[in-house]
């Protein structure tokens, strides 16, 4: 019985927040949103045992990825003058392409007979670690290369260009640097 | 009603169907980005409640940690770009960005 009410309550902070997300005008108001939807599924992750993974959502995605996207927000913010309404014709075929996702996802959901085993209840932080040292070692590893990778691109991406970033003035560059 | 897989995997399909819907009609590219992280969130939760429910074992939980991390990667890239698309065209919206020299 309780189960079922803290089910409800996170499901509720999940896919309520989740609307407001990709329905607010806002889009300050569906940044922080999506922070509560990052929230529920990390409550979500609590409620099926991966207690490791409900702390790692929080800080990962919590703690990094929504700070980076409102950080972004704030940095890009574009005044809402002249901006063009959504069109119907326009709202309407992702409407549908989506509600057609969701139903065969739930027709699917709803006929199969899942083979739902006995559920443990053990934490399992000292496996995850355990397995990420033996049989997932270099998955790790590669993970790790494609992080470091993605930062030094992100920062490349980001960096000050003097002469408005034009290729001929990076090159000019070069030419006068040399000597 | 007994919770069970059929419920989490439903509350993922509406998530997912959620992030399909932005990623396809916002205009914003920061938009399109949460819809792909609502995405990515309806993935994870399915890989954790199979974890949990029907394989007994650890793999999914392992499958969401490395999603997690890749879609730090994801995000970091993908801000990055937003941010050079806003200096190059003063604008975040996806439709202006047309031109892959400015």
């Amino acid at each position: 019985m309780i189960r079922d009410l803290v089910f409800v309550l996170l499901a509720l902070l999940t896919v309520v927040p989740a609307f407001w997300v990709v329905f607010s005008r806002n889009i300050v108001h569906a940044g922080f949103a999506l922070l509560f939807t990052l929230v529920g599924v990390a409550g979500f992750y609590g409620f099926l045992g991966a207690d490791f993974l409900a702390v790692t959502q929080l800080m990962v995605y919590v703690g990094g990825v929504l700070v980076l996207v409102l950080f972004t927000v704030m940095m890009t913010h574009v005044p809402a003058v002249g901006r063009r309404r959504h069109g119907l014709d326009r709202l309407v075929p992702p409407a549908v392409f989506a509600a057609a996702v969701f139903g065969v996802l739930y027709k699917v959901i709803t006929v199969v007979k899942w083979n739902v085993g006995e559920a443990s209840t053990s934490p399992t932080t000292a496996e995850i670690g355990t397995q990420l040292m033996t049989n997932y070692v270099f998955p790790f590893e590669y993970v790790s290369i494609v992080l470091l990778a993605a930062m030094v691109g992100a920062a490349i991406l980001i960096r000050e260009r003097s002469h408005a970033g034009s290729d001929d003035a990076i090159a000019e560059e070069k030419q006068e640097a040399r000597p | 009603m007994n919770v069970g897989l059929p419920h989490f995997l439903t509350v993922s399909a509406v998530l997912f169907a959620l992030g399909l819907f932005a990623v396809m009609s916002r205009r914003n590219t920061v938009a399109i980005l949460m819809g792909v992280e609502l995405m990515l969130n309806a993935a994870n939760l399915n890989f954790v409640a199979f974890s949990r429910y029907v394989q007994r074992g650890i793999d999914g939980q392992l499958m969401a940690a490395f999603v997690i991390v890749l879609a730090a990667a994801e995000a970091a890239v993908a801000l990055a770009i937003v941010l050079a698309l806003y200096r190059n065209y003063g604008t975040v919206h996806a439709d202006t960005a047309q031109s892959l020299k400015r």
